[in-house]
């Protein structure tokens, strides 16, 4: 390898690079600064620097070529692209909503934004693998930063558990996954993904490759917390601390659904026929776990662990297309998905009483008179979860049932619509004590990040006309895989 | 004049303009000023509705009835890759029910003039609603309609929820999911055509021949969302809660307005794109129907809560649309919309008129009141001219609607007629009987002493809806005239389907010979 390639290669690894020294010098710093608080502070604005940087950069590389890195190991093309883009805007607003929350919980260290710049890094090694190895590594990155995120309130049971949960089920799939990871090589004779779809399209009934295959699926569905791989995420979600679950909930999510997507859509994309029952059947039980699941929780946060489920189970109707429109409408409806959670999440950030967080749904009771504004909000936000017509959430619906009708699996469109009712039957219990049931008591004022982040998401959730841009920008983005 | 300027887009989303301005204002006044604020609220929305009313009276004057097809056709790309546009226009038959819903909107704000409970919500809850069910009717592309159509639960299920009575939330929710399941499987159906078609241009399908086994399938999807939110027997009874719980303003919209979008959805959708379903369906529809006619209105004349009444009153009488659409004859199809209109009009002023009373003594049994002629004769008299209406006595609207439909029914099979008929001696029935309870008679209640008659607002909004509902009795010409070029095109359409299918179905010629 010359100098020159390498330069080559290290040129299309921009906003990685800049992200992993970033998180050393982040690091640096903070032990070098006085002040425990003060440390965490600086960090925090810095590290969320660092990312708008990162997304900047890759939205700035996005108009050049693209091309592969390190002999195909790496590839940077216009789906890694936006996907990159999205995870780093998530992360910032991961760690916008998180700042005024580990202040007031006294868990201001300076070390949860560079994990979160380390998750973060993990992931966008995630969407741009292209080979078993980056795709194991980047997978490792992103998840043992989270492990520690996810207790990182460590004084608190719930907290500890979560983690401890998160990293067995968590260690389990990787054992999965490399399993599958090590008989795709033997069958195939390489890690390579350009190899893998040689060898899938040369034997295509190979039982061996077949096996691998599953077993890739389903140490990636544990990322996705697709069923039946899901027991973890209501767990997590309620155990960790408020803004770690709405990091999970956004910029994990969408890494390893795009992740999943181009493994099937590239390595596997000759055996369609064959993986398309497994995401299928995955869709299904996740759509059924998720939205029954959701019916009788009485914690929003599981509440939102059990509709991420549901949710993923929709992003698997579109995948099971197998079709350039399904990773089209995959694309769209996470980048919706993402959109609403985040707000939903600071939404929840906002549900703060002197006497500290409370994550009751009873406790938006009367919402609607104490916090017109956030009231509003939060409805928008879980119709359009929901995909209810008229926010955009429904256009994310439409798209994946359009995919996949389109490669004619219309009874499992038709389970997802019979599906799709029951879920609304929960958003529409939030709807209900926001709007139906008299005020218990006031929220303090929300902090001005997560006030600005629910209303925003808001605002992009009832707008529209925002739709037909983002299409553009998945189609294009899209454009680059599957075909 | 109206050619060039963007009339039903100004229609369909000036109240939701108005409903951001309440919002908007809301958020810019300290609590401290709520007096004002509900007053200004009040004010924009009466303001608003009136304005879209104004409009929409001019689109109707400068409508061309002779012309069968859109009109005032807007269309701009919107989401090419999923095949939506934004297209709007109107046609004979949906232009009506545009003016009806502005016309029923001011109404609603001016019944609810005297609420003071959250104000602002409420009236920018209605001015959405105006906006989602004005563009339901004027959306002419298939997935515009869809979100319309499903967009219009949101702020129902809040009037329902947040201002109804006792019972509200499980009447909400009941509401919501029921017409949820349905819609949700249309969507499904919607899907399905734009893979086979290739466009949701609402124009280009209705000229779209589909599979004669497809068109079953997808005939069924629509019904199932149609026949909830009609609602026809057996999925009715959503309805009866909802109207129950609702805010008077709320049962006006739901009985005047939302019932009617499951018989526009028919006339749009099932009867012109899956012509040979909806010919092969039409016995069930019939027999549904006259379940529906007979069933409600015994099960009406048990009911102890007048508001329950008329709303088992209002699934008789969607009985009679789903009857005349399915007649496919133009005297049953004209007599449909014109009994959906004038359903709107005399179902809005009963629940109107409950409301009077409600508003009163806050009861809505039957059995508190009577000799109520004693006290309130204006409000007797006004409550009896819409009773007679609901009944169908000859010089109000209600009487050509049910005419028309049975004549129409009579036409295709007088066993479908017969029974129809005996609705309407058991709406006669109900109606007198529940008049005679609460109006006449000595009063026994010593609550009932106090009672005052209508007041100038009361006046209003009765006054002029008795006007139409005795005008449109003597006079039918005017909607006849404006829905007759839709209709006929309409009806040779469906039949010229027919006989263009007739060929590839061998039988079915061969038995007619036959006999």
């Amino acid at each position: 390898m010359t100098v020159s390639t390498l330069l080559a290669d290290l040129q299309l690894l921009t906003p990685e690079l800049v992200l992993a020294v970033g998180a050393m010098a982040l690091l640096l710093i903070g032990v070098y600064t006085k002040g425990e608080e003060k440390a965490a502070q600086r960090i925090m604005t810095l590290a969320t620097a660092l990312l708008i940087l990162a997304a900047g950069l890759s939205v700035w590389m996005a108009q050049g070529p693209g091309g592969t890195a390190f002999h195909g190991a790496f590839v940077l093309d216009s789906f890694a692209m936006y996907a990159k883009t999205a995870v780093y805007l998530a992360g910032a607003v991961a760690l916008v909503l998180a700042g005024h929350y580990l202040r007031t919980e006294q868990l201001a260290r300076f070390e949860f934004p560079v994990l979160v710049t380390l998750a973060v890094l993990g992931m966008s090694f995630m969407v741009s693998a292209n080979d078993l190895i980056t795709l194991y590594l980047g997978l490792e990155l992103q998840s043992l930063a989270l492990y520690v995120l996810a207790a990182f309130n460590r004084d608190s049971l719930r907290a500890s558990e979560a983690g401890l949960k998160y990293f067995v089920l968590g260690a389990l799939s990787s054992g999965l996954l490399l399993y599958g990871s090590s008989l795709v090589y033997g069958f195939s004779g390489s890690t390579s993904f350009d190899a893998i779809a040689v060898a899938a399209a040369e034997g295509s009934q190979n039982l061996g490759l077949l096996f691998g295959l599953v077993f890739v699926v389903a140490g990636l569905a544990f990322k996705v917390s697709a069923a039946p791989f899901h027991m973890w995420t209501p767990d997590v979600y309620e155990g960790a601390p408020t803004p770690v679950a709405a990091f999970f909930a956004t910029a994990p999510k969408l890494a390893a659904m795009v992740l999943l997507a181009r493994v099937l859509m590239e390595p596997f994309g000759p055996m369609t026929e064959q993986w398309q029952q497994v995401t299928m059947v995955m869709a299904v039980l996740s759509m059924a776990f998720g939205s029954f699941g959701a019916l009788m929780q009485s914690n929003i946060k599981r509440l939102m662990g059990y509709s991420s489920i549901g949710n993923m189970g929709y992003v698997l109707v579109g995948l099971s297309a197998g079709t350039a429109l399904g990773l089209w409408s995959v694309l769209f409806y996470m980048t919706l998905y993402v959109i609403g959670v985040a707000g939903a999440f600071a939404v929840i950030l906002s549900m703060r009483r002197s006497e500290g967080m409370v994550e009751r749904i009873e406790d938006l009771s009367g919402l609607s008179q104490t916090r017109p504004a956030l009231a509003w909000s939060m409805t928008a936000l879980m119709f359009s979860i929901g995909g209810m017509p008229f926010m955009i959430g429904f256009f994310g619906k439409l798209f994946v049932f359009y995919a996949a009708v389109q490669a004619g699996l219309i009874w499992l469109v038709i389970l997802a619509v019979i599906f799709s009712t029951i879920s609304i039957a929960y958003y529409l219990r939030v709807i209900k004590v926001i709007w139906f049931d008299e005020p218990t008591g006031d929220f303090l004022p929300a902090p001005t990040g997560a006030a600005i982040i629910s209303r925003l998401a808001a605002l992009i959730a009832v707008s529209m006309p925002v739709v037909g841009i983002i299409i553009a920008l998945v189609v294009n983005a899209g454009a680059g895989i599957g075909g | 004049m109206l050619g060039q300027l963007p009339i039903l887009s100004a229609i369909t989303f000036l109240p939701a303009l108005g409903a951001v301005a309440i919002l908007l204002l809301r958020a810019l006044m300290r609590s401290e000023e709520r007096a004002v604020l509900d007053r200004n609220a009040k004010g924009i929305a009466l303001f608003v509705t009136l304005f879209v009313f104004a409009l929409s009276l001019l689109m109707l004057v400068e409508f061309d009835a002779g012309q069968a097809g859109f009109q005032f056709v807007e269309s701009l790309p919107w989401l090419p890759a999923l095949g939506i546009s934004y297209k709007m226009g109107v046609d004979g038959i949906s232009v009506l029910f545009v003016v009806l819903t502005a016309f029923l909107l001011p109404i609603c704000i001016l019944s609810s003039w005297k609420l003071d409970k959250r104000v602002a919500d409420y009236m920018a809850a209605f001015l959405l609603l105006e906006t989602l069910v004005i563009g339901v009717f004027c959306a002419l592309d298939m997935f515009l309609f869809y979100i319309f159509f499903e967009g219009s639960l949101i702020p129902m299920f809040l009037i329902i929820g947040v201002w109804g009575g006792q019972n509200r939330i499980y009447a909400a929710f009941k509401f919501f999911l029921y017409t949820f399941l349905g819609s949700v499987l249309m969507l499904a159906a919607m899907i399905v055509m734009f893979t086979q078609v290739g466009t949701t241009d609402i124009e280009v399908l209705l000229a779209h021949p589909f599979a004669r086994d497809l068109q079953t399938w997808l005939w069924l999807a629509f019904f199932a969302s149609f026949a909830v939110k009609m609602p026809m027997w057996p999925v009715h009874t959503w309805l009866p809660d909802a109207h129950v719980q609702a805010p008077t303003a709320g049962s006006v919209i739901l009985a005047g307005i939302l019932l009617k979008l499951g018989g526009y959805g028919f006339l749009r959708f099932s009867i012109p794109m899956f012509p040979n379903a909806s010919e092969f369906f039409a016995p069930m529809v019939f027999i549904l129907s006259i379940i529906a006619i007979v069933v409600t209105s015994l099960i009406a004349f048990r009911q102890t809560d007048i508001k329950k009444l008329i709303a088992y009153s209002s699934v008789a009488h969607m009985g009679f649309v789903t009857l005349g659409i399915f007649t496919m004859t133009e005297l049953g199809v004209q007599g449909a919309i014109f009994q959906m209109l004038s359903h709107g009009v005399i179902s809005a002023a009963l629940f109107l008129c409950i409301g009077v009373i409600y508003d009163r003594f806050h009861t809505r049994e039957i059995s508190f009141y009577g000799g109520l002629v004693h006290k309130m004769p204006v409000y007797a008299a006004v409550f009896g001219l819409f009773a007679m209406a609901n009944v169908g006595l000859p010089g109000t609207s209600g009487f050509i609607g049910e005419i028309m439909t049975m004549t129409g029914a009579f036409q295709v099979d007088p066993r479908v007629a017969a029974g129809a008929a005996l609705g309407v001696i058991f709406s006669a029935v109900y109606m007198l009987v529940a008049y005679k309870k609460v109006v006449f008679g000595v009063v026994t209640n010593p609550k009932l002493e106090a009672a005052t008659d209508l007041n100038a607002r009361e006046w209003i909004n009765l006054g002029v809806l008795a006007v139409l509902a005795v005008y449109f009795g003597f006079f039918s010409t005017p909607i006849t005239d404006t829905t007759r070029a839709s209709v006929d095109q309409l009806i040779q359409h469906y039949q010229s389907a027919q006989t263009v299918e007739a060929p590839a179905a061998d039988a079915a010629p061969a038995e007619t010979a036959a006999h």
